[in-house]
């Protein structure tokens, strides 16, 4: 039993280790298990995505709802195209939904809003599915192109 | 006389080469083999104890500090903006991404490198090793090998620790002291850190530097001229050439993950 109290020791050691970790994880990281909940792709092309980055929030009236999975240039008509990653318990959003880049405070980190739409069989407009594109968006504010169109308006005058 | 210079330059090179070259064949041929799991398990516990268990007291209480010192330096500078909401964020970014592995590190490497160091010269000295050699007992995987695991086991474990009680220091002064609202200090926190951006190469960086300063802490001990004087210098080696390595190596790590 000579070993007993030093293999303890170690076992607490490595324990609180691990509990260090994990409590990093959850409380600090803020690492939740809905990350890896089943989502689903949607597609949105913009004429000028500002700060926007990967890992953006996707957000519906403040809700976040997924991510922004990925930026590239669309290769036919040069413009960005970002692909957004949603969570699939928040539903499908018809196709008649607008997507704006918006900035969190005056200037804060840039993320993408999703304004639902109707659908309305009736009219033809159905339903995003996986893979689809939101027709409607609306480009990032940047703050010094207003600033510019401002001052050369004033100029005008 | 220049010729003298430059011939010295060379040698010292040369040796330093040839340094690096045994301490390579020593790391080697201590972690390659066959495991004997039954016969060096013991061994490993007892040196997580020495090496591990033991540093928790100086990591918990730098770390307390840190994180104390942290909160009250940010919190007069943020205070002026009216950020104060962003402590949380400064606090656990900087200790997550750098002063978590770091500052343990440096900790490690003053209170366990240290003596590993001088226990491996004055077993090389009291010809502890060359008597296990005679027994038919390979001083390399009974001695330095378990060692050697440990140090790379309980740095991380270690990192992690010192960065949560840092975190925990910092919310007793800024929340509680310092009066920032309690939920922006966590739900900022929560927004800023990224749990593989953040804690998981916060973890990476500490397992290398695990890595640099038990290998050099161990070589150090083995490559001791067997003597008093000998045995201070390779400890003396050891503090400050791990230093110096990880803090060199958190440079390039820093730029190749953050950059």
């Amino acid at each position: 039993m000579k070993y007993s109290k030093l293999e303890f020791s170690v076992g607490c050691f490595m324990l609180a280790g691990i509990g260090a970790l994990l409590l990093l994880a959850f409380k600090v990281a803020g690492l939740t298990s809905n990350g890896q909940g089943e989502t689903y792709t949607l597609y949105a092309k913009f004429d000028n995505i500002g700060g926007l980055k990967v890992r953006s929030p996707v957000k519906v009236g403040g809700v976040v709802v997924g991510r922004v999975s990925g930026i590239s240039l669309d290769p036919q008509d040069q413009v960005p195209l970002v692909t957004l990653t949603l969570n699939k318990e928040v539903g499908q959003f018809a196709e008649s939904s607008t997507a704006t880049i918006l900035t969190s405070g005056l200037l804060g980190e840039q993320y993408l809003g999703l304004n639902p739409g109707f659908a309305d069989e009736e009219m033809g407009i159905g339903v995003l599915a996986d893979g689809d594109t939101i027709a409607d968006t609306q480009s990032a504010l940047i703050l010094e192109e207003l600033i510019g169109k401002f001052i050369y308006s004033i100029g005008d005058n | 006389m220049l010729i003298d210079m430059i011939g010295g330059l060379g040698q010292k090179g040369m040796a330093a080469i040839i340094a690096l070259g045994r301490a390579g064949f020593m790391l080697m041929h201590a972690l390659v083999g066959r495991p004997q799991l039954r016969k060096h398990f013991p061994l490993l516990i007892q040196q997580l104890h020495v090496v591990g268990v033991q540093s928790v007291a100086i990591i918990l209480v730098s770390g307390l500090f840190i994180g104390m010192v942290l909160a009250l330096q940010g919190y007069n500078v943020l205070v002026d903006f009216g950020a104060e909401g962003s402590l949380g964020p400064l606090v656990s970014l900087s200790l997550l991404r750098e002063l978590g592995p770091v500052v343990t590190a440096l900790l490690f490497a003053g209170r366990a490198g240290s003596a590993l160091t001088a226990e491996l010269g004055l077993m090389k000295a009291t010809e502890q090793l060359s008597s296990l050699e005679m027994m038919g007992i390979d001083p390399l995987r009974r001695v330095v090998a378990p060692r050697f695991w440990a140090g790379l086991l309980s740095m991380p474990l270690l990192a992690f620790m010192f960065s949560l009680v840092g975190i925990w220091g910092a919310k007793l002064v800024g929340v509680d002291w310092l009066g920032v609202d309690q939920g922006e200090f966590w739900s900022g926190m929560q927004a800023a850190v990224d749990w593989q951006e953040d804690v998981v190469q916060g973890f990476i960086k500490s397992l290398v530097f695990a890595l640099l300063v038990t290998w050099i802490a161990l070589f150090n001990g083995i490559d001791a001229e067997p003597t008093a004087a000998g045995i201070s210098q390779g400890t003396t080696r050891t503090v400050v050439h791990s230093s110096l390595a990880v803090l060199g190596s958190d440079f390039i790590l820093t730029a190749v993950m953050f950059g």
